[in-house]
């Protein structure tokens, strides 16, 4: 009986302590970035295995962002930026490529491309490749427009 | 999802013994309308030598379709692999079914890749070439080919071990000039020296979403008993056991095939997984008393895990029996001190 006490407030302790852990590791992620901007900015972003890197970015309302892709696949990729009408048409197109107009660029392989856009609105505005497959292999990222006081 | 056939993967360099496996390769046609249906594979070592013999099997209506599978090491010959070999080997465990040879030049775009050799069998082209994973990509892309969002990562990912890559392109319009149509299959064989096997499994997930199965036969052949170790979970060896004579007979009279030893061992393993765990390779080792090399399965050595043999003495009887054991110790170890305690004697 006595032992299966013990065992009982060791679990217990056990179950305590990695709770506090996980409470610590919460804690330490840490604040959101910095927003960029308002004065106008350049972001590299890089196409890895195809994905974003970065995939998420954080500007404030009203900024213009010239958007810089680097293409290190050996393989197409394109950067869609808008809101969802705009990834609804491009999910839905025939297009395999696209001329650099603002929030919209193609790069082939080893390729480099820039477009601008500029987010004038607060909210969520997600980035894209909507090139087959693409898109639900996860190169996607967004970016998060705040205003600040 | 419709089951592969495995047998000696591509990519296996085997100087152990002759292995069987199936390959499958990245492939998509010009236009994606075409897939490949199911690509069957078998790969044997003997004299330092693995011959690997594969079938691709199609149906579609592009222009072309494609196929890239990865090689241990370089050929020194690509030619038709047999009639009936795969289909014999997938008899011995489930109920079967059911084909040519050729060659010829194709011309391909300028790369950095260094083309090894190239041959026309049926209305397949084979160009075996070497060169890292962006180059093989861009050679592909620049060839016809169209990759699939995870084939960089993938080409890559084989690369690393081994630069070589057998590239497999189906042209429609010469099948149908030879007769062939949808379903027909066309068996080739690589004849590559070798002193490295392993299986490549994870070419199977390519192009699919993460959470889509991929369920596929692999069939080894070797001297001895192998030792496998995989990347990670999925693989479980179905049967174990010394090949057949009338297996092996079989398979030495089909054309080509005449380098089938006498005694040899037959392993049947089933692979079950979601794409997205299929990151690993198979570390074979046909020598019992070399273990499989953990950098063959593609993954650190935390992650790497033998492969369970389901044929062979099941393992959780001895392991519940030491439980229980442990169990009974634990109970009478307390029962004893609570008597003690009790100043029972």
């Amino acid at each position: 009986m006595q032992a299966a006490a013990r065992l009982c407030v060791a679990l217990t302790a056990a179950a305590v302590t990695a709770g506090a852990g996980y409470v610590v590791v919460s804690a330490t992620e840490g604040p959101p970035p910095e927003a960029l901007g308002p004065e106008p900015v350049t972001v590299r972003i890089d196409a890895e295995y195809s994905r974003f890197v970065p995939d998420s970015l954080r500007v404030e309302v009203g900024t213009e962002v010239r958007f810089v892709l680097m293409n290190g696949d050996p393989i197409n990729h394109e950067l869609i930026i808008g809101p969802e009408s705009v990834h609804r048409r491009h999910a839905t197109g025939t297009h395999k490529e696209h001329r650099p107009i603002p929030g919209e660029l193609s790069v082939g392989p080893d390729e480099q491309g820039v477009t601008s856009y500029v987010f004038d609105e607060p909210g969520t505005v997600e980035m894209a490749c909507h090139l087959p497959l693409h898109y639900e292999d996860g190169m996607r990222g967004e970016v998060e427009v705040v205003e600040l006081d | 999802m419709q089951r592969k056939t495995l047998a000696a993967l591509a990519a296996i360099p085997c100087a152990l013994a002759p292995q069987v496996a199936d390959a499958c390769g990245g492939l998509v046609g010009e236009n994606g309308t075409i897939q490949l249906v199911r690509t069957t594979t078998l790969a044997a070592y003997s004299n330092g030598v693995e011959r690997y013999v594969t079938a691709f099997q199609f149906t579609g209506e592009g222009e072309s379709v494609g196929s890239i599978v990865p090689l241990p090491d370089v050929p020194t010959k690509v030619e038709r692999g047999g009639d009936w070999t795969l289909q014999r080997l997938t008899q011995e465990v489930a109920p079967p079914e059911a084909s040519a040879s050729g060659e010829a030049d194709q011309t391909t775009a300028a790369s950095d890749v260094e083309i090894i050799l190239e041959t026309e069998i049926d209305a397949l082209d084979i160009t075996v070439l070497k060169g890292g994973g962006d180059e093989v990509g861009k050679w592909a892309i620049d060839n016809g080919f169209l990759l699939s969002p995870d084939a960089p990562e993938v080409l890559d990912f084989y690369a690393e071990r081994s630069p070589v890559f057998m590239a497999a392109k189906f042209d429609a319009e010469r099948a149908r000039e030879l007769g062939q149509g949808a379903g027909d299959s066309t068996p080739i064989m690589a004849t590559i020296p070798t002193d490295d096997p392993w299986v490549p499994v994870r070419i199977l997930g390519l192009g699919l979403q993460d959470d889509q199965r991929v369920e596929a036969d692999v069939f080894l052949l070797t001297d001895q008993r192998p030792e496998l170790l995989a990347g990670g979970p999925g693989l479980n060896v179905e049967r174990s056991e010394s090949a057949s004579k009338g297996l092996l007979t079989d398979l030495r009279s089909d054309e080509g095939m005449e380098w089938v030893g006498d005694d040899m061992w037959l392993s049947y393993l089933q692979l079950d997984a979601a794409a997205e765990d299929l990151d690993y390779d198979l570390a074979v080792s046909a020598d019992p008393s070399v273990e499989p090399s953990i950098k063959d399965t593609g993954v650190p050595e935390e992650s790497a895990v033998p492969v369970n043999d389901k044929s062979g003495t099941p393992w959780w009887p001895p392991v519940t029996g030491v439980l229980a054991g442990a169990g009974i110790f634990a109970a009478l170890t307390v029962s004893s001190r609570r008597r003690h305690v009790g100043g029972v004697a």
